[in-house]
């Protein structure tokens, strides 16, 4: 097959081998896939561990979870920033990772292709999905609300 | 320069372990993902779906598999910044042993804790 790179090496991953094709005729797009996971994952690590702080520690932490805690979480525009950036950026981290994975493994062409077809979807669905539901959020959607906006 | 034969200074020490664990909780943690968001979602269909739902996130067994979840969470998060480290500071893969050990402390650090309080809720402290 190609020739393989030295792993983790920053000048010469865009060497890495890319659906195949040959030196000459390759992109930067490894090189800033790579560089977006580095990236990417220092700003998870905040996202996440801020969410799972303030979600599990804080508080009743799991038991604490409802409707209502949602509720009160989204009506504060800063968290629904924090939860969109951390959606984006986690499923485009992961679905870059588990493309890495399909790369890695599947070693027929259809394979890879099949593969990558049902990630991307999937990913596709998933941050649609998820940004339409922080932005079209309802608190009022419970008759029992407590919030000012639901008086 | 070791005299051992080559390949021997990564295969089956920490630099390898580390990539498959990196592997392993990464693709654990996407599909948990994948199947958070899609609970989430239940905030737009009604109160009593949601709730149900994530009702069972507060059963004793799922209790458990959330300290699994956290602990590949703050394996995956400090062994990339062990990772960034390697590769952006010129010292990185000189002291790649030393952080795999940092990499430990801090897991034990913030898990304890975790542990502790999780399982505190989950079992009605």
């Amino acid at each position: 097959m190609s020739e393989i790179a030295a792993p983790r090496s920053s000048s010469r991953s865009r060497s890495v081998k890319g659906g195949g094709r040959n030196h000459s005729g390759q992109t930067n797009f490894e090189l800033y896939s790579w560089l977006f996971m580095r990236l990417s994952g220092l700003a998870l690590v905040i996202l996440v561990l801020g969410h799972l702080f303030v979600n599990l520690m804080l508080g009743g932490g799991i038991t604490a979870l409802d409707f209502g805690f949602v509720a009160g979480k989204w009506a504060n525009p800063l968290w629904q920033v924090w939860d969109l950036l951390m959606l984006w950026l986690a499923m485009l981290h992961g679905g870059n990772g588990l493309r890495t994975i399909i790369n890695d493994y599947a070693e027929k062409d259809q394979t890879r292709f099949w593969l990558k077809a049902l990630l991307i979807t999937a990913a596709l669905v998933i941050v649609v999905l998820g940004t339409l539901v922080i932005f079209t959020f309802d608190p009022c959607l419970d008759p029992n609300s407590t919030l000012s906006v639901c008086k | 320069m070791p005299s051992k034969p080559a390949g021997t200074l990564y295969r089956g020490r920490e630099g390898m372990w580390s990539w498959v664990a990196h592997r392993i909780t990464g693709v654990g943690i996407f599909f948990f993902l994948l199947v958070h968001v899609l609970d989430t979602a239940l905030v737009r269909v009604s109160p009593h779906a949601y709730n149900e739902v994530i009702g069972t996130y507060k059963n004793p067994i799922v209790g458990l598999l959330e300290v699994g979840l956290v602990a590949a969470i703050l394996f995956h998060a400090f062994n990339g910044i062990r990772l960034i480290l390697i590769d952006f500071w010129a010292k990185g893969p000189r002291y790649q042993r030393q952080l795999m050990i940092g990499v430990g402390v801090i897991w034990v650090v913030l898990f304890v804790p975790f542990v502790i309080r999780h399982l505190t809720h989950v079992f009605g402290g």
